[in-house]
């Protein structure tokens, strides 16, 4: 029989029975649509983190004292930044390391700063005059501090945009002076505004002043806590980290690559760790989604097996008449791959308003690509040949004479 | 698309035809050896008891079943080999069936039963010549006004005359009729028996008319009788029945009459 007959007698079967073929859509509908948004869901999380390590600048390394590696052989250790032992010099012979086109060293602590009546607890970053462009941060208005504020250990700094609303919420703060800790900072510049972190913290919240006088007039240190690097390019990343990892344990005398008091980290290795998270994330909402998409065909499966009971004698009369036992096959396979495909569509159209709904009323970040798409209406299709696929088999080896007699 | 007859073979021939179940523990013989010939062109009716193996013969005749011992010869070939799509096959192309509860299906217009078959015999043909052909056959059994009527807005009469256009779609050789008129008032059963008469006459269809009543029988050319799983008669009809004649008889009644 030729394919428009048999969706033609498909399609009409369907109609029939209005209400029982919509609900036994709406099972791979709900399916689908779950399919739909979880992938949207994931895709979307995925795609704000490429945008946030495209923001951050891919050519990133960190190195950071003491280790995250597996503690071992007994002795005490300290987590990343509680160990003392990375200095400048460390920083200084870190930056020789070919590939390597800036350095900053970088110190951190809290502190209450106060202008005029206004006062703020925030984070205190000290780098030197290229931490913004490696951390690919531009200025709102104002200028850096100098190689010679660095040296100097000057008492100026820059405020994130979340200290200039608490400390200056109808002045310009460039100029001004604020007091850190007591000490007076001269404001020179105002960052742009970087908005949530990758962990939803807020990365404006924070005042950035030269590392010498984070070190000296701060916290009292000599050592410092990190090194931020850029590399030439994205794609020498890898042998660079691989380079400094050498260095320092030469620097630092290791031998045992589990005593390092020191983390090599890259921003593609961060971002790699949460783009897995996302992914299982992902994966663990879309193994719900397809268990309902499963469901969805063992409801397709069921009402196909009522209607080749119900209609056994209209399968006797087609065998009588001349239908092969592919053409019945055929027929049953296509009724329950119209219901599936059909309440497949049904479900993308409603996945992607979940999807934007997901977006608009929650602010999740989702993402709806052709893919995903084509995906979820191909397994839509799977489920309507897999589970319809032995009602129609028993349709189609009914026995014409029984069949006839069927009551 | 009929193959050409084997000279000197008739339409039909089977040939110590056997048929048995197994029912349980118990094994059913419904056929204990049936010769018989059937000559293209001829009208047999069948009659038996319930359980005289007469309906097992029409399934083996009509392709639906096959048997367990003996040979049918369908225009010289033998086909009691033949698997379940070839059956289909020849069925579909050689056979029309009316039964005795027409077996239509249900919610479908006449138009579309008829044309039930012609979805089934591998030619691809555009919708509108399948509506063409079906409905001059509803035409030819006076049904062209109600093609579009479905069967529970048919009579009984009505209704099995819209099952023998769609037996005769495919330009069957032969028409197999299992109890036709078994579920029809005395008139109507008449004014089937007179479209039977008129294809066997006019078109030279090969009509085997199974039935339990004798006088419905006597509108063939020859009766066999089962009994038992065997043909226990098989006679020419002396004065055989006209169904056009008894119809002109009866006073006119319902529109039916205008067959």
């Amino acid at each position: 029989m030729r394919i428009q007959n048999t969706l033609r007698i498909a399609l009409r079967a369907i109609q029939r029975n209005k209400i029982r073929s919509a609900l036994t859509m709406l099972g791979v509908i709900i399916g689908v649509a779950s399919v739909i948004a979880m992938i949207a869901l994931g895709s979307g999380a995925r795609a704000s983190i490429d945008q946030q390590i495209q923001a951050q600048g891919t050519n990133v390394i960190f190195v950071s004292s003491g280790s995250f590696g597996r503690p071992g052989g007994g002795a005490v250790r300290g987590g990343a930044g509680s160990v003392t032992t990375l200095t400048l010099d460390d920083a200084k012979a870190i930056s020789e390391v070919r590939g390597v086109t800036r350095m900053s060293p970088m110190v951190r602590g809290r502190a209450q700063v106060i202008a005029g009546d206004q006062n703020w607890n925030t984070s205190v970053e000290g780098g030197n005059e290229d931490y913004l462009a490696i951390r690919n941060w531009a200025l709102a208005s104002g200028a850096n501090f100098t190689p010679r504020d660095v040296l100097v250990a000057e008492k100026v700094c820059l405020l994130g945009d979340t200290v200039v609303r608490n400390l200056f919420p109808d002045q310009d703060p460039v100029g001004q002076v604020i007091r850190v800790k007591n000490l007076p900072f001269r404001v020179l510049g105002v960052l742009v505004p970087k908005g949530q972190g990758q962990f939803g913290q807020d990365q404006d919240d924070l005042i950035i002043a030269p590392y010498t006088t984070i070190q000296k007039k701060l916290l009292g240190i000599t050592y410092i806590q990190q090194v931020y690097l850029s590399a030439d390019n994205s794609d020498d990343v890898e042998r660079v980290a691989v380079d400094i990892t050498r260095l320092m344990r030469q620097r630092h005398r290791i031998t045992n690559p589990e005593e390092d008091d020191f983390t090599v980290r890259t921003v593609e290795e961060m971002a790699a760790t949460r783009v897995q998270m996302a992914n299982t994330m992902t994966g663990l909402l879309m193994s719900v989604a397809s268990v309902s998409l499963l469901v969805g065909g063992i409801g397709i499966m069921n009402i196909m097996l009522v209607s080749v009971t119900e209609r056994t004698r209209e399968i006797g009369l087609r065998m009588a008449v001349g239908a092969r036992t592919r053409d019945i096959l055929r027929q049953f396979l296509a009724e329950a791959v119209s219901l599936s495909v059909v309440g497949g569509v049904a479900g993308i159209a409603l996945g992607v308003l979940v999807s934007q709904g997901m977006t608009w009323k929650l602010g999740w970040p989702t993402m709806i690509t052709s893919t995903s798409i084509l995906v979820a209406f191909a397994f839509a299709g799977a489920v309507g040949v897999f589970f319809g696929y032995y009602p129609a088999r028993k349709a189609a080896n009914l026995d014409p004479i029984e069949a006839l007699r069927y009551e | 698309m009929s193959t050409a007859p084997v000279s000197g073979e008739p339409l039909i021939r089977v040939v110590d035809l056997r048929k048995s179940y197994v029912l349980g523990d118990v094994t059913v013989h419904a056929l204990r050896g049936v010769d018989m010939e059937i000559g293209a062109g001829s009208f047999v009716a069948i009659v038996g008891a319930s359980g005289s193996g007469k309906s097992t013969f029409m399934n083996i005749l009509g392709l639906l079943d096959r048997p367990s011992g003996g040979r049918y010869f369908l225009e010289g070939q033998d086909v009691s080999g033949f698997d379940r799509d070839r059956r289909a096959i020849l069925r579909n192309r050689k056979i029309g069936f009316v039964f005795q509860n027409f077996n239509l299906l249900p919610r479908t217009s006449a138009l579309e039963n008829v044309e039930l078959p012609l979805l089934y015999d591998g030619h691809a043909r555009s919708g509108e010549d399948r509506h063409r052909k079906a409905l001059g056959l509803l035409q030819a059994v006076g049904l062209g006004e109600r093609a579009h009527h479905t069967p529970n807005q048919l009579s009984g009469g009505q209704q099995q005359r819209v099952a023998i256009a769609r037996a005769l779609v495919n330009d069957p050789e032969i028409l197999l009729a299992d109890e036709p008129t078994g579920n029809l008032d005395s008139r109507t059963s008449v004014e089937i028996m007179e479209i039977l008469q008129r294809l066997n006459r006019e078109k030279r269809i090969t009509i085997i008319l199974i039935t339990h009543e004798h006088d419905i029988a006597e509108y063939g050319q020859r009766v066999v009788a089962f009994r038992d799983g065997r043909v226990v008669s098989d006679r020419a009809v002396e004065s055989r029945r006209d169904a056009a004649a008894e119809l002109a008889a009866l006073p006119a009644l319902q529109e039916e009459a205008a067959v």
